[in-house]
């Protein structure tokens, strides 16, 4: 097991290299320094000086991949690729372009981002799971085409809709909480509880919808006919022999995203002013902060990485058949 | 007159016909056929598959451009013509002018006086802060309580043209297709809906603004409807960029294995874990960059607009490789143990002959279901690309742009939710129907799935 995981780590390596190298190349061969330095000066018409102070200030003066002036391993080092990118292997992100220190930010802003995904996320699986249950409950019935109909409707409403709505109906037309905001003390829930109901319920179609096609595959297997057959009830066979079936499945799909839920939610953070780090990308998106922007790529890999060895790690605990090696 | 061809339309049209050509050639499969002809016995795929024919029209409709050649109103005495420097398309001529017919803010649908107060003159000349009236709405009307009535009379006039329109389009339908085995009733009835709620949303469109109007009095009802165009192309255009590398690479991941194989897989693997919006977001705003500072590439403003649009493609095309990859290579390898492709080795058939002729046409059913199943999450993906500031040029109508310009006019007292309300309401009908569609696609494709009911 122990061997496995050092394994699977060491396989990330190269993964990680590879991010790091798609990402500078996008960043600085297809963009070069001077490029982002006209684009962040603001105007066409910026003096050579400007670009020239501009690169310095902010370290991209150097020479890309190597140095000749430099002697010795400094030849390698003394690069932008050096100081931008392998230097994101020791969590050192540097400062944005507006000169914030990136790690602390991240830091500060995962916790925001956390309070409102995990909950959406626990609440989210909880509310399909049960939804699908009961529908499978009736399956070959009418009731069972009309909720699956139902579940492709929810599904081709954009997400955008479900935010704008419930914050209309329920913070300004029924005003039952803030429209949006957060706070660190005192009623933290108020804030949160608006997003997570608007993330929970965005999710329902398409959530639902899939857990019914693990659960239908399972409940047409010869184990439970045979439970049948000896006479279980069928809220027994769904929740004894159904479910944990359905777990392995279940597991790929849902465990790989657990990391990514400090990285929290684009849009969510946005519409409701939550201070995360989704809030924090789209920002840095939009004021066009590279820096930040690379930091994250390599944040949200990182946790991809670590998300498909936790789906690997589950496996064991939920089929005993399973031995990594 | 001069016709223009931007790159996005000549892809669409390109497309379009190669997927007839496809399809055509593919009537000879009497397998495929059987499938496609499950998938059209069902009313409901029928009633999908004609809504997404609508909107498939009305994107090709829209992306016939030309320019207006000007009158010459000094008189010159040159042969030369001179071209509005605006690009109409053959759709905005359809819908007889209702995109030309602006206002000064927003104003409620069916509504006759503006939003907003302004300061007008009274009848006896004096300054007063009242709503003003709308300049293209109920003009004929000579007292504004005739409204109701003259809507109501308008609109049983509409329908009737409507349903003469439906007779002319539907009758020789029935008169080819009668006893057929499909449900034609389900399709024609949808025609007849659409077709004549376009009668009515053009005719009336001449005297209201079914929709209202916008910030910048542009008739939301037209902006919706151009937004089809953005979504569809979006839609296909994706799709078609990411198929030929997603399949190549996934076919010969899964037929050569070995280092070909590793090769692949790490590509595949290192861009998945990169997360996709982040990507998608720092690649458009790259490419912005790039245009931003090469200013001089583009003679029409239309044409810039239209090269963002491409890039956009391009990126979403690119970036999204990787889940098709994954499925292709798992079938290639599978299928390349059976034992067909082994006795095509033994004969000695060569590996490029091999994979055309039995490996590919074994993965198009993934790639077909793959294809209809991205283009709704595609459409739905323009929204909140617009949202974040990486979509469409803001110059060329989309749904994402009407609701990003929008999103914060509920907070308005009175609300303004007919902008809001146009744009989710046409992207929802055509996501809906692709989703209903993808859905019975698979459910005919997908071997796993099609043996499990012949099995029950």
């Amino acid at each position: 097991m122990f061997a496995y995981i050092v394994r699977r780590l060491i396989y990330a390596i190269p993964i990680l290299v590879g991010v790091n190298l798609l990402t500078f190349t996008l960043f600085f061969v297809v963009n070069s320094p001077d490029d982002m330095a006209a684009s962040q000066l603001g105007d066409k018409y910026v003096t050579p000086e400007a670009i020239e102070n501009w690169k310095q200030k902010n370290g991209y003066d150097k020479p890309l991949f190597l140095n000749p002036d430099a002697a010795g391993v400094a030849q390698l080092t003394d690069t932008i690729f050096f100081d931008k990118s392998v230097r994101l292997f020791a969590f050192d992100f540097g400062r944005s372009e507006s000169g914030r220190d990136i790690t602390t930010d991240v830091a500060t802003r995962m916790w925001p981002s956390l309070a409102v995904a995990l909950p959406t996320f626990l609440v989210g699986i909880g509310v399909n799971i049960c939804v699908a249950l009961m529908v499978v409950m009736f399956r070959g019935t009418r009731l069972d085409r009309g909720a699956v109909f139902v579940f492709v409707a929810l599904m081709s409403i954009s997400y955008l809709f479900y935010i704008i709505g419930g914050q209309f109906l329920v913070a300004k037309t029924w005003r039952l909480v803030p429209i949006s905001g957060f706070h660190t003390e005192g009623q933290v829930w108020k804030f949160l509880i608006l997003p997570v109901l608007v993330g929970v319920v965005a999710g329902i179609g398409a959530g639902a919808r899939w857990y019914r096609t693990l659960f239908l595959e399972e409940a047409n297997q010869d184990y439970v006919r045979t439970a049948r057959a000896k006479g279980c009830s069928e809220l027994s066979i769904l929740f004894r022999h159904i479910l944990p079936n359905a777990l392995i499945p279940i597991l790929t799909g849902v465990v790989v995203l657990i990391p990514s839920l400090f990285m929290g939610s684009l849009l969510i953070e946005s519409f409701f002013g939550i201070p995360g780090l989704g809030s924090y990308m789209l920002d840095a998106i939009n004021s066009q902060d590279f820096a930040i922007v690379r930091s994250m790529v390599f944040i949200g890999s990182i946790l991809y990485i670590i998300g498909l060895l936790l789906t690997d790690i589950s496996y064991t605990w939920a089929d005993p058949r399973v031995r990594l090696s | 007159m001069k016709p223009v061809i931007l790159w996005s339309d000549a892809l669409i049209f390109l497309l379009v016909i190669s997927l007839t050509l496809f399809f055509w050639r593919l009537r000879r499969d009497p397998q495929t056929r059987e499938r496609w002809a499950e998938v059209f016995s069902s009313r409901l795929g029928m009633v999908a598959f004609t809504v997404i024919a609508a909107y498939i029209m009305v994107a090709l409709l829209d992306s016939l451009h030309f320019r207006r050649a000007l009158e010459n109103p000094e008189n010159l005495a040159t042969e030369e013509v001179f071209y509005d420097n605006k690009v109409t398309s053959v759709f905005d001529v359809l819908t007889g002018g209702m995109g030309e017919r602006f206002e000064r803010t927003y104003s409620a649908p069916f509504a006759l006086l503006s939003f907003e107060k302004e300061n007008i003159k009274d009848a006896d000349g004096r300054d007063i802060r009242d709503f003003p009236p709308l300049r293209h709405a109920g003009q004929h009307l000579s007292h504004p309580d005739e409204r109701a009535a003259d809507i109501l009379g308008k609109s049983v006039r509409a329908l009737l043209w409507g349903l003469l329109l439906c007779a002319l389009v539907i009758t020789p339908q029935w008169l080819l297709l009668r006893g057929s085995r499909f449900p034609w009733l389900a399709s024609w009835t949808t025609q007849a809906v659409i077709l004549c709620s376009a009668v009515w949303m053009v005719s009336l469109s001449r005297h209201y603004h079914i929709l209202g109007t916008d910030q910048g009095g542009a008739d939301v009802l037209f902006q919706s409807l151009k937004g089809i165009r953005t979504g569809v192309l979006l839609g296909t255009l994706a799709t078609l960029i990411m198929l030929p590398i997603a399949v190549t690479l996934g076919v010969m991941a899964g037929y050569f294995k070995g280092w070909v194989d590793d090769v692949v897989q790490y590509l595949y693997t290192t861009l998945s874990s990169i997360p996709g919006i982040l990507l998608i977001a720092a690649s458009v705003l790259l490419f912005q960059v790039y245009i931003d500072l090469n200013p001089d590439f583009f003679a029409v403003g239309m044409e810039k607009a239209d090269a963002k649009f491409i890039a956009l493609c391009f990126i979403l095309g690119v970036t999204s490789w990787s889940t098709l990859c994954r499925l292709i290579r798992a079938e290639t390898l599978k299928i390349s143990q059976l034992g067909y492709v082994q006795a095509a080795h033994a004969f000695g058939v060569s590996h490029s002959r091999i994979l055309g002729r039995h490996v590919l046409p074994n993965v198009v059913h993934i790639i077909l279901i793959t294809f209809v199943l991205d283009f709704s999450a595609l459409v739905l993906a323009e929204a909140v690309l617009s949202y974040i500031g990486v979509g469409v040029d803001p110059s060329m109508g989309s749904w994402g742009n009407m609701i990003n310009g929008a999103r914060s006019e509920l907070s308005r007292e009175p609300t303004i939710w007919w902008t809001l309300t146009g744009a989710f309401f046409f992207m929802f009908v055509l996501v809906l129907a692709a989703n209903l569609f993808s859905d019975l696609v698979r459910d005919a494709f997908d071997p796993r799935t099609s043996l499990r009911r012949a099995s029950a």
